[in-house]
């Protein structure tokens, strides 16, 4: 992990929904390029300034050629809301990359046949790691859950090989869990990033079909380097940093 | 350019600013992001003689001007950090503090034993952690068993010793003539102060142990309060610290007589804090002529 800290230019700032907001900032540095499924404290704010503590947040998408990095992120409370206004052309400042992440060329050489699966906004960090999975010669399927309306699906389009799609409100999709949708034995791991509930659910999945699955965890977090260890998780291999040992656990290791 | 160096019981430190214990993992976790050579040290994250694994449920509360942590005391024991942290910790490029916390004082001194024989420069004795039920705070209330633990590693560690502090202590005037009596290098002071959240849809306390340490720049004027009560109770040096943010707090402390700072829930909010702080009093040295720490140590108790 080659976290460093630094201040970021805005690029844009769009609404995919009413409580989703999609923010793309211009990353500096080469030498340290975040991969799938690693995050960024964000701050948009003073030292001094409330929220204490800056936010974690998941790279949605980073584009190599340009430094374009993007985040979609759900509207919370007060630091959510202070990322919310800010503007192209507006500087905040980061920490990052950290995490983990998924190695997706990993995965894609010793994989063949992937799913996907993703709950609200837990499938923020889904797209860029669909993404690199693709580049890496492995087409995922995706299957995503929502409380009520999707979004963001479009942008998988290009990357995924099938696209499974269920609401709890019946709006769209399958009428139901997401969990409905997948079978397990069908795929050689399967990846997964969501409410916990989801995650166990398809932990539990791919458990009784005999098949790997990662899952990558959320928790509370103050320093996001693995330093100060607010965010442990009790692991069957001992205590781990969602932050640095994590966010992505093998489903076995975190789930009973 | 001012000379920030600080002399410390015989050490040379690069800067005034040290990062806390429990905030900056063994320092290497900030390797990257700042350049720590310019600190004065750093002092690692609490060890205990054996390890353990920490509080269940949240550790972590934000409150308006301050964080809320009940972590306690994750460590991975004395021996797993010699053998595997301490090495990097010392590739750091500065002065290696070492955190010791203890359910008994035999813990305490075979914890002491064993890093002064790994290579040290300060060892830091936890007897102010909120956040377990035995150990930690419970040396650190009374200035009587204070006293009793302190004069039992003083025997056995040949680094200096400095002793930290909890803003818990019955009183702190007391509680540090005690700690000098027994044998301290120096005081550093404070821990975090016990401290309370409620959960209203839970309606129970946030934390399983009900209390827990808040820190930041909420208390950062009683600590300052504590340094100069400290500062007015010994003769030995001061290290304070509690929600130190910028150079200009740190210049408080500085002026109410404190040797050197530490800096530990700012690393969270900003992970150059450190450094920037460091650069913050710098700067204000210049900008009034002032050339070295010494000529501004306790200038305000004049």
């Amino acid at each position: 992990m080659n976290a460093i800290s630094c201040k970021l230019q805005v690029l844009a700032q769009d609404a995919p929904a009413p409580d989703i907001r999609r923010l793309v900032v211009q990353w500096q540095d080469p030498r340290h390029e975040p991969h799938a499924g690693q995050f960024y404290m964000l701050r948009a704010w003073a030292p001094e300034a409330t929220p204490v503590l800056s936010r974690p947040i998941s790279v949605h998408d980073f584009d190599g050629q340009t430094g374009a990095l993007t985040f979609l992120y759900q509207l919370k409370g007060e630091g959510t809301h202070k990322l919310a206004a800010l503007r192209p052309g507006d500087v905040l400042t980061v920490t990052g990359p950290c995490g983990n992440g998924f190695d997706a060329a990993a995965l894609a050489q010793r994989y063949k046949r992937i799913a996907v699966v993703g709950g609200g906004i837990g499938t923020a960090p889904l797209l860029l790691l669909c993404k690199q999975l693709c580049r890496a010669g492995v087409r995922a399927d995706l299957y995503a859950g929502f409380r009520d309306e999707p979004y963001g699906l479009e942008a998988f389009v290009p990357w995924c090989h099938t696209i499974h799609l269920a609401t709890d409100s019946g709006a769209q999709g399958h009428h139901g869990l997401v969990t409905d949708l997948l079978d397990a034995a069908r795929y050689d791991i399967v990846l997964t990033c969501g409410p916990m509930v989801m995650m166990r659910g398809v932990a539990k999945l791919c458990a009784a079909a005999g098949k790997p699955c990662l899952a990558s965890l959320e928790k509370k977090m103050a320093c996001g380097l693995g330093a100060c260890l607010g965010c442990t998780c009790h692991t069957k291999v001992g205590p781990k940093t969602v932050c640095k040992d994590g966010p992505v656990f093998a489903a076995e290791e975190v789930f009973d | 350019m001012a000379d920030l160096h600080v002399d410390l019981l015989g050490k040379r430190l690069a800067g005034p600013v040290i990062a806390a214990s429990g905030t900056f993992g063994f320092g290497p976790e900030y390797a990257e992001i700042e350049d720590l050579r310019l600190l004065g040290g750093i002092s690692g994250k609490g060890l205990t003689l054996h390890g353990q694994p920490g509080n269940e449920g949240e550790r972590l509360y934000e409150t308006p001007a301050g964080l809320m942590n009940s972590i306690g005391l994750q460590n991975p024991g004395v021996q797993h950090f010699i053998d595997n942290e301490l090495p990097a910790m010392r590739r750091c490029g500065t002065t290696v503090w070492a955190n010791l916390g203890g359910h008994t004082i035999e813990e305490n001194v075979e914890g002491v034993q064993m890093l002064c024989a790994a290579g040290i420069d300060f060892l830091e004795l936890n007897i102010s952690c909120p956040n377990v039920k035995q150990g930690g705070l419970a040396f650190g209330i009374r200035a009587a068993d204070a006293s009793e633990v302190v004069s039992a590693v003083r025997k056995v560690c040949t680094v200096p010793l400095v002793v930290k502090l909890s803003p818990q202590a019955e009183s702190i005037p007391e509680m540090c003539k005690a700690v000098e009596a027994a044998g301290a290098d120096a005081i550093s002071l404070c821990n975090t102060f016990q401290a309370c959240a409620i959960d209203l849809e839970q309606r129970r306390p946030v934390f399983n142990n009900t209390f827990a340490g808040l820190s930041g720049p909420a208390v950062r004027p009683i600590a300052l309060r504590m340094v100069w009560q400290a500062v007015g109770a010994v003769q030995i040096p001061v290290v304070g610290l509690g929600g130190i943010l910028t150079g200009r707090d740190a210049m408080e402390f500085i002026m109410a007589g404190a040797a050197a700072v530490q800096v530990g829930t700012a690393n969270f909010l900003d992970p150059q804090a450190c450094v920037r702080i460091t650069q913050e009093i710098g700067a204000w040295m210049d900008a009034h002529g002032v050339a070295t720490l010494d000529e501004i140590r306790g200038c305000a108790r004049a």
